[in-house]
């Protein structure tokens, strides 16, 4: 099997028995790369993973792309990213026509119902875990309401909030010199 | 196959590769965008759609573009959103192998990023605003109504996942449950 055969079926592997994204991808991720293929090192693992997490996009396609480039070039970070895609593609895809054919049936309905509340208990929690992991000191706490304020009660785009989020952190931290 | 809208869809999704920071839920806020932009999918919708992402395989992010993009085209439709949603971190990630080695050390990125993480921690907040209101409540004539049941299984759910023990349980389990009460007690 050449090297990006290799690329996409790890990464497809990955990106099947992973669920949920971000954090929970870390142990598949070392498994894979370090420890099965040895293709990095676990440093640069967690250095790559750093960035996945501070550019823009999903952090598991970045760290795809990022670990594709370094073995195999542009090419390679597509294929791996291509791999990534895969299960996520047909699973969904497969799920979604189900679910169409179903969603007027009255069990349906009800069942949709009870998944509905338990999202919202799930989504208000992954808030709640954020909020303790990002609300670290007082112009965390002024950005986040701010930020909060404008998303809610201004008609503007959710970019404009990021770009202002980062200006504001720039300023503050780079330019002003205040210690993180 | 209208070429205007596959344009539309892809453009829309690879705006939120571009700008959402931080992964899955990160994506949320753009994808409430989109339903007030365009009739693609309803907030219902999504509501349905975070669900069978969360219980699906594969990052949350892709899952949730698969879905919506399915949801406006079909089968191409999702491959359309998914490959947009994507482009971006390509071409930023190798952009950023090729020329920056130490991204991360970099002051500017620091300070960018450090007022960014909790601003995310906002807008994510805000758009579970959304989704609360339309699961948690009927809209009627009068105006928005309370729907009982579902609200004290929220409350039910979000008070056991603080429990530390329980917190171990995926996603999964909890839908899983959810689809069990929702029958039984025909919501």
């Amino acid at each position: 099997m050449n090297e990006y055969m290799q690329l996409y079926m790890a990464f497809l592997r990955i990106g099947l028995l992973t669920f949920g994204g971000g954090l929970a991808m870390l142990p598949m991720l070392k498994y894979e790369l370090v420890e099965k293929k040895k293709w990095i090192t676990e440093e640069d693992l967690l250095d790559c993973y750093a960035i996945g997490q501070c550019t823009p996009g999903i952090i598991a396609v970045n760290t795809a792309t990022y670990v594709g480039y370094k073995r195999k070039g542009i090419a390679g970070g597509i294929v791996s990213t291509l791999g990534m895609v895969t299960p996520s593609l047909v699973i969904i895809t497969l799920v979604a026509i189900c679910l169409q054919a179903f969603i007027e049936n009255v069990w349906v309905q009800h069942a949709l119902m009870g998944v509905r509340a338990v999202v919202c208990a799930l989504m208000l929690n992954t808030v709640l875990t954020l909020a303790k992991k990002s609300l670290k000191n007082a112009f965390c706490a002024a950005v986040c309401a701010a930020a909060f304020a404008l998303a809610m009660f201004v008609d503007i785009p959710t970019v404009c909030i990021v770009l202002l989020a980062g200006a504001a952190g720039i300023l503050l931290y780079s330019v002003g010199g205040k210690k993180q | 196959m209208n070429g205007k809208l596959i344009f539309l869809l892809f453009w829309e999704f690879m705006k939120i590769g571009l700008f959402a920071v931080g992964g899955g839920p990160a994506t949320l806020p753009y994808l409430m965008d989109l339903t007030e932009k365009f009739d693609w999918y309803t907030m219902e919708d999504l509501t349905n759609m975070i669900a069978i992402s969360e219980s699906t395989p594969g990052p949350l992010g892709l899952n949730m573009a698969t879905y919506a993009g399915f949801h406006t085209l079909g089968v191409f439709g999702g491959a359309v959103a998914t490959l947009g949603l994507v482009f971006p971190s390509v071409v930023v990630i190798i952009l950023i192998a090729k020329f920056l080695e130490d991204f991360n050390e970099n002051k500017y990125v620091q300070g960018a990023f450090a007022g960014i993480r909790p601003a995310v921690t906002a807008l994510i907040a805000s758009a579970v605003y959304g989704v609360c209101k339309v699961s948690l409540f009927v809209e009627t004539e009068t105006g928005y109504v309370p729907a009982v049941k579902t609200i004290v299984l929220c409350a039910v759910v979000f008070a056991l996942l603080q429990v530390k023990k329980l917190q171990k349980y995926h996603p999964a389990l909890w839908l899983l449950f959810a689809v069990i009460v929702g029958i039984v007690f025909r919501f």
